[in-house]
């Protein structure tokens, strides 16, 4: 792997997508690792409680879900200098053996001066749009 | 002091300092089926200029949670966590964290709109190494909703 190279790099050029199969097992996975065990994560019931239509992933997870697509065509994780996303719609994860998709695509909308470019992302989950305003700042070579 | 506009500006105290340690690299990797080498392998890592292996660009949200630790659980608040709804998230990074960094998350509040009873604060966690190196900032959009809209 190296970083890319920014004189390749155009305004419209397109990054590989990505489509992430979420499961309840996958939440309960990134809740131990993340350290956020809320259980609308995990708990149907809790979800239902606060007026959630079943267990929804963590936010963080669907936001370190769609910098991958930053992280794999920059082609090196330091590359993402700038990353913001609003949490517009939570990702509805289904109870096993279903699972939610997470699909994540980028565009190229500017590039910067030295070697920067700024994208834009999207991340859809069954049609619905689950993050807004997804935007990242890449380092390129 | 009330959850209101007067909280802009408080600032906590920073966290003690999270160590990131290769194995919780390699447990946050493969929990989100991530397989960047760099994120698990130091050859891989160095390889692309890095003394050690690198964190995902979200990762520091583990030691921003750290620093708004305090606010959240601020008694003249009186935040509960089951009210708060994450609105959105905003990371600069002056470079990946790494194994072997002993980050300090220090929290700012820059701004709080109370609508309908419901808060929304918005806070800046300085990321700081131990040895004082800046190493960018995570902020932070939570909607404290009112504690009678809470189930």
């Amino acid at each position: 792997m190296s970083r890319r190279p920014a004189a390749d790099v155009a305004v419209g050029d397109e990054l590989p997508p990505l489509t992430v199969r979420l499961g309840r097992a996958d939440l309960v996975r990134y809740a131990g690792a993340s350290g956020d065990f809320n259980p609308i994560h995990w708990d149907e019931q809790a979800a239902l409680a606060i007026g959630l239509p079943g267990v929804v992933a963590h936010g963080m997870l669907s936001m370190a879900q769609a910098a991958r697509v930053l992280t794999d065509w920059a082609g090196d994780p330091g590359a993402v200098v700038e990353y913001s996303v609003r949490f517009t719609k939570p990702v509805v994860v289904p109870a096993a053996p279903d699972v939610a998709e997470l699909v994540v695509a980028g565009r190229v909308t500017e590039v910067l001066d030295g070697g920067r470019v700024r994208v834009e992302l999207t991340a859809t989950s069954a049609g619905v749009k689950v993050l807004g305003q997804a935007r990242a700042v890449l380092q390129l070579a | 002091m009330p959850l209101d506009a007067s909280l802009a500006g408080r600032s906590y105290p920073a966290s003690a300092p999270y160590e990131i340690g290769r194995e919780k690299l390699r447990e946050l990797a493969e929990a989100l089926g991530d397989t960047t080498p760099a994120y698990v392998d130091p050859d891989a890592a160095r390889a692309l200029g890095y003394p050690e292996v690198v964190a995902p660009p979200t990762f520091p949200f583990l030691v921003a949670w750290r620093g708004l630790a305090p606010l959240l659980a601020d008694p003249e608040l009186g935040i509960g966590l089951e009210r708060v709804v994450h609105g959105d998230q905003r990371f600069a990074l002056a470079r990946p964290l790494q194994a072997g960094d002993r980050v300090t998350g220090a929290a700012t509040v820059e701004s709080v709109r109370v609508v309908g009873g419901n808060a929304l604060i918005s806070v800046r966690v300085d990321l700081r190494a131990e040895d004082g190196e800046e190493l960018g900032s995570a902020w932070s959009s939570l909607l404290v909703r009112a504690p009678e809209a809470a189930a």
